[in-house]
Formats: structure tokens, sequence, C-alpha cells
């Protein structure tokens, strides 16, 4: 009887225990399903989204703070003439099939990213490399044309990560990382799941599996993050319920940064706005505050040129084209469209252009701009906008890390044709020294300010929700990631 | 007789409709192209009968002018669709049994065998989203019931004595089917025409809806409700008014419809 007791004290005590050890598994909301799992060949943010420092790792590594931390490569010497980048590999990394990583896969991986028939959405991340080689299984000599001090940022992206020869081609629907999880399956149309890699190299990560699950529709992602179908939606789609998430006691939100400067493009190739002057006047006509406050719900930051303000570098030139909507007016005069002009606005489906386009073209009209908006696809867009450049107003938010150079592109959407322009990003991209390039960074940013090439808008903020017993999770995005190494359940 | 009652609460409810449409041409309590970003989504006040909007619009001002837009769409779609559909409808019926009326007959089923509103998507595609596309595209997909009703109609007239009569003094087909077929026919198409104002009201609201329809700026139901979605939860009452507008009016324009029907209707009088 005494016994019978025991045992029945052990199994409550058991029982109770399990109850309160800490969940392990996690489950993460997305709005995009990605169109395939291989970061080295495709440009979908949503790929690195789920595998980006998860399943696939690269020499270096992006961190939370937007630094760059060595990641496969343990440390790397520059040589004097800054051509010569020596990778000293980790040892004993192995892929999720058991075989391991070395200096042959890195020069592999280098290389078919480098390659002249290579589907690698970012080649510029390698265009400086002259040839990569191997010293021995655990040193990569890496030897580049030009001196380029952003090569190991470079090697940090998502495109960069390091493959196995015999799994790379597979990648797309069976990645095969280094990474601390390694892919299990994917339910087309609703998940992606990962489980933990017992091998890993580094500190093994809290969680033992991890499910991304693929909601598009803002009310739907709002009614499972409420159910709690989902522990955390780190790019969450409706920031109007944020409010009501906050005042939840079970949820925190996360605000933090990105790297998307949300811009009114304006085609500088167009008549009309080929003239500085109904360029500034449209920037004067807008105000920031009253778009961020109604299209974003007061998340974002402005902007006055065409740079992320968590930049060391970064100049708010947002002063430079306030709100003054008399001044807009006596420019538009001046420019000799004082009885009136048409323009049309062109809207990508994104919320903060949606909402965001009709704000302004409220804005605009008050200044007498009236405006023809049509809503696009992003198929549509893309077509029309992006490659057929038939627009005169679009917006857009540039998601892309310190992407001040694609005003650099004559043949760029916006049609900014600048040889000076062109010339300062030849030379900062030869730049070494941190203070010439944060002076030449400096000067550019004001060069696109004094030119009004663009209306520019807000740095888009990257608003999450989470349950609140998880910690770990990311609050900028300095890369597209949902890094899931460091991030664990506190009760 | 319990026509009435469903004639007349139709009838008002159809009465307020164009009524607030007709009065936002000259007057609406705010003006529709500002915004006022402070005063948004507030709930129903003594300042805003209905509320405000996300981007602090006055609800009320929103609806009366959707309503025209509403009104707009659905007449001008009824009326292709009457224009085209009412003379090939008579064309077919004059040459009953003919290679005419098959040709139009099938020409007709062919254009039915289509979802109304794939054939309105077709056409948006094609053509971009604008409220003329949406009014074209509601406007063909009338066209097949106005045919079908009318050459229905006729088909009996045909036969009748007095069209005998007419034919044997001379009148041409034509002018027969303008002088005796048609004016004896209009109850049927004033009833259908009731109905298909009802339906072209709710395919605009679908259209805009989808992205199709009207585009923003100008105010238009569909999209009102489609942009009010993810805010249900927050400010119901931007969901709730659209919804409301769009429920009432269909379902008023139906009553009418029904109710004029029955009115109208020789034979169903006689019973009743």
């Amino acid at each position: 009887m005494f016994a019978r007791l025991t045992t029945t004290a052990a199994v409550l005590a058991l029982s109770a225990g399990a109850a309160f050890a800490q969940q392990t598994d996690i489950t993460i909301g997305m709005q995009l399903e990605p169109p395939n799992l291989d970061p080295t060949g495709g440009a979908a943010a949503a790929i690195d989204e789920v595998v980006y420092a998860n399943v696939f790792e690269g020499l270096t590594r992006y961190n939370a703070d937007g630094s760059i931390s060595p990641a496969l490569a343990e440390t790397w010497d520059v040589s004097e003439d800054g051509l010569t980048y020596t990778f000293h590999l980790r040892d004993g990394v192995t892929f999720h099939d058991g075989t391991t990583m070395d200096a042959e896969d890195v020069k592999f991986s280098l290389d078919r990213a480098r390659a002249e028939d290579s589907t690698n959405a970012q080649k510029a991340l390698f265009a400086g490399i002259d040839t990569v080689e191997v010293v021995d299984p655990l040193t990569v000599e890496v030897t580049l044309s030009a001196p380029n001090s952003a090569f190991p940022t470079n090697m940090a992206w998502g495109d960069a990560v390091i493959v196995a020869p015999e799994t790379a081609a597979d990648a797309a629907t069976n990645p095969v990382g280094t990474g601390p999880f390694m892919f299990d399956e994917w339910v087309k149309g609703d998940r992606v799941e990962l489980v933990a890699y017992s091998d890993y190299w580094g500190e093994a990560p809290a969680l033992d599996s991890a499910t991304f699950k693929f909601i598009s529709d803002p009310t739907a992602a709002f009614a499972a993050m409420m159910a709690g179908d989902i522990d955390a939606f780190p790019v969450y789609p409706a920031p109007e319920t944020l409010a009501q998430f906050e005042a939840d006691p079970r949820f925190e939100v996360i605000v933090g940064s990105t790297e998307g400067e949300t811009i009114l493009a304006m085609n500088n190739a167009d008549e009309v706005l080929s003239d500085v002057r109904v360029r500034e006047a449209i920037a004067h006509a807008i105000d920031r505050q009253e778009i961020i406050d109604g299209a974003m719900f007061g998340y974002g930051t402005p902007i006055g040129t065409h740079f992320a303000p968590h930049y060391p570098f970064y100049v708010d030139l947002t002063d430079q084209s306030d709100h003054d909507p008399e001044e807009a007016r006596a420019l538009l005069d001046e420019a000799g469209h004082g009885d009136g002009l048409t323009l049309s606005l062109k809207l990508p489906p994104p919320t903060y252009a949606r909402r965001g386009g009709e704000i302004i073209a409220a804005q605009l009209r008050e200044v007498g701009i009236d405006t023809e908006i049509e809503n696009l696809e992003w198929a549509q867009w893309l077509e029309q906008v992006f490659r057929g450049k038939d627009f005169d107003l679009t917006i857009v938010s540039h998601t892309e890390p310190m992407d001040i150079n694609i005003y650099a592109r004559p043949d760029y959407y916006f049609q900014y044709d600048n040889p000076e322009f062109q010339a300062l990003m030849d030379e900062i991209a030869l730049a070494t020294d941190e203070e010439e390039r944060a002076a030449l960074f400096e000067q550019a940013q004001r060069m696109i300010a004094d030119d009004y090439v663009n209306g520019f808008l807000f740095q888009l903020a990257r608003t999450g929700v989470a349950n609140a017993n998880i910690e770990g999770l990311w609050e900028n995005a300095p890369t597209q990631a949902n890094d899931l190494t460091g991030v664990r359940w506190t009760q | 007789m319990k026509l009435p009652g469903q004639l007349y609460v139709g009838a008002a409810l159809s009465v307020v409709f164009i009524a607030a449409a007709l009065l936002s041409l000259g007057w609406v309590p705010y003006s529709v192209e500002g915004m006022n970003i402070a005063e948004r989504m507030q709930g129903p006040s003594a300042a805003y009968w209905l509320g405000t909007d996300q981007f602090g619009r006055d609800m009320l001002s929103m609806l009366m002018v959707g309503a025209r837009t509403s009104i707009a769409v659905a007449i001008v779609a009824v009326g292709i669709g009457m224009a085209v559909g009412v003379p090939l409808g008579l064309l077919a019926a004059a040459n009953r049994g003919g290679l005419v009326d098959e040709i139009v007959m099938r020409g007709n089923d062919l254009v039915f065998a289509f979802p109304s509103l794939v054939i309105a998507i077709l056409i948006t595609a094609v053509f971009g989203p604008s409220a003329l596309n949406a009014i074209l595209a509601i406007g063909i997909f009338n066209i097949p019931v106005f045919a079908r009703v009318t050459r229905g109609g006729a088909l009996s007239l045909w036969t009748l004595d007095y069209v005998l009569a007419a034919r044997v003094s001379g009148k041409g087909k034509i002018r027969i089917s303008a002088e005796h077929i048609l004016p004896n026919i209009a109850n049927l198409l004033i009833v259908q025409g009731t109905i298909q104002f009802s339906l072209g009201i709710l395919a605009e609201a679908g259209l805009s809806y989808v992205g199709l329809g009207a585009q923003p700026p100008t105010p238009s139901w569909g999209r009102m409700l489609a942009e009010s979605q993810t805010l249900i939860s927050l400010a119901p009452h931007i969901a709730i008014f659209p919804g409301l507008a769009i429920v009432l009016t269909v379902l008023g324009l139906n009553l009418m419809g029904d109710g004029l029907r029955d009115l109208l209707d020789p034979r169903l009088r006689r019973v009743a």
C-alpha cells in the first residue's frame, strides 16, 4: 500500500515536472512563403527569413545589432595592400548530411556564386573576387581585384552562405547547410519545419524544433496570433492592431528598425519631373509625420535622404524638405505649373504604399497636384514601374542594406542620372579608411537630397509580435533573417 | 393583399439611398478629400454621425459619395444592357427560329456561360482597373439578361391577334416590334431593370472589393469594406456601415423589384 502510494506520488511528480518544463518548440509566422529554400539562388527575402543562420551559415555572419562576427571562418587576415583575405576555417564543422565542411566547400561556394551562369541574386557581392584558392583544408585565400573594405560584410549575406557540392543543386527543396537547425519538411502553402542538428559545431540552440508558418492575410495573422497558433510574428503585417497586443500582457510588441527606406519615387526622366523645382515642390508638399501616423500607425522614423538612420554616418536632412505647402505652391508656380498638374501614382500592395499613397494624394492635392492613383499587384508593378519605367510617382520601400548606390544607376527605375554621384560611388567602393568613407557617404546623402531625386518618407519600422515568454528574437533587421540560435522560452 | 408593404419598404430604402447620392452632389457633411489623421477611427458621435474612417474622413460623407459611385456604375451598366440587349431580343423574337435568332441567342448563351464576375475581372485585367471599365464589365453581362427577357416576352406577343392584324395591315417587323411589342413588355423590362440595378450595385461593390472598381481616392463601398478588414477588431463601425449600406440598398431594390413585378403583372394581379 505504502509502495503504491509512493509510486503514485512519483508519477504525479513526474507529470508535474513535465508541465513545468520549458517549451522547446516554436512556431514563427511569416506573411510570405519563400519560393524556394536556396538563399544562393533566389532574391526573395522570405528565403533568408527561414534559412539564414538557422540552416545555412557563411564565412561571417550578421548579428542582431548589425555588426559582423566570425561564423564558419574563425579568423581572417588581410594583406597589406588590402587585396588578399586569408580565412581560417573552424575545425569540426559538418553539414547536416554528416560530411565535413572544409576549404574545398568554401571555394566551391564562392566560385559557384560568381560564375558566369550563376543564379545568385546578389552577384555584385562577389564581383570583386579575382581568385579563390585552397591553402589547406582549413585555410582559404581570396584575392580581390581591388581593395574592398566591405568584403567581410559581403560574406555575411545570405547569398554568400557555404554549401556543399553534393547537395547545392537540390538546395531549393532540400537545403543542407551547417547551421544549428536542419531542414525537416516543407508543406507547400502552409509551413516549413526545422529540427535541431545534434552535431552542430557551436553552442546548441535552446529549441529543438521550429516551424515557420505562412499567413498572408493580415486579418488571419491577427487571429492566429491571438489564438496562440503562432508564437511569434517577427514582421507583423497589421500595424493597426499592435495597440491591442501592447495592452495584452500575454504578448510583447517588438519594435525595431529595418533597412527599408520608404520613398515616394519620382520618374526623373519624365518631362515634368525632370525639373528639379517640381521635385522639390513635391518634397515640400509631403507631411511625413502624417504619413507615418496615418499609414503606419506611428511606427517609422522620418528620413530626409536615402539612408538608414541607425547607421553612424547618417545625416538628418529632413528639415531640408520639411512640410511647407506655401513653398511647394511657389515652386510649382515658378516651374510653370501654377494652374495645376496631374501625375500618375502607381501603388504596389503593401500597406505603406496603399495607405501612404492615399495620404500623399491628399497632401499633393493641397498644393495643386492631382494624382491618378492606380493600385497594382507586385507582378504588374515590377512589369510597369520597375522594368517598364512607365510611371510618374510610386511608393516603395528599398529594404537592401546600404543601397544608396542605386542612385548611381541611370537605368534604375527612377532614372536619376548624375555623373558626379556615380563618380562618388566609385570612390566609396575603393575607400578603405572609415573616416574617409563616412565623409563620402555624407556627401552622397546630401547630393541626392539637394537634387530632390525622390520624396524621402520614412525608415520602415520592423514591428513584430511575440509571446511574452519568448526571448532572444531580433529587434532590428540588419539583414533579412529570423535567427533562432539565441531564442528561448523563459517559462 | 401583401404587395404594398413589400413595395413600400423597398421603395423607401431605395429612395433613401438615391436621395443620399443626389444630396452628395451638392452637399456632404465633411469633404471626403481632406484627411484628418488626428481624428481617425472615431466611433459615431454628434460631430460624426457614423464615425470616422482610418484616415479621419467622415464615414457618412464617404457613404454618401460612395452611393453616388454605386448608382452611377449601376445605372450606366443597366443602360448598356438595355440599349443592346432589348433590340437584340426584339430582333431574335421577330425572326423566331431563323438564323438571326440562332446567332443572337447562342451568342447570349456564350456570354451567359461565363460567371459574370469572371467576365468583369477579365475586362478589368485587360483594360486596367477603373470605374469606367467596371461599368463596361457589368454592362456586358447585363446584355444577355435583357435579350432573353425581351425575347421571351416578345415571343408570346407575336402570336396574338393584334400583332397579326398589324402584319396584315402591312407593317414591317421592325415597326411592329417598336410600336406593338415593346410597349407591351415594358413592365417586364422595368422589373428586370430594377433587379439588374441591384445586382449592378452588388457587382460594383464586389469589383472594388477586390480592387478592380473605382480607384482611390474615389469613395466606393466595396473598397471601404476591403480596407476595413484589418480594423474590424479596432473600430468595427468602419466595416459595419459600408456593409449595412450595401445590404440595405440591395435588399431595398430587390423588394421594390419584386413588388413592382407583382403590381405590374396582370396575371398575378388577377390571382391576388
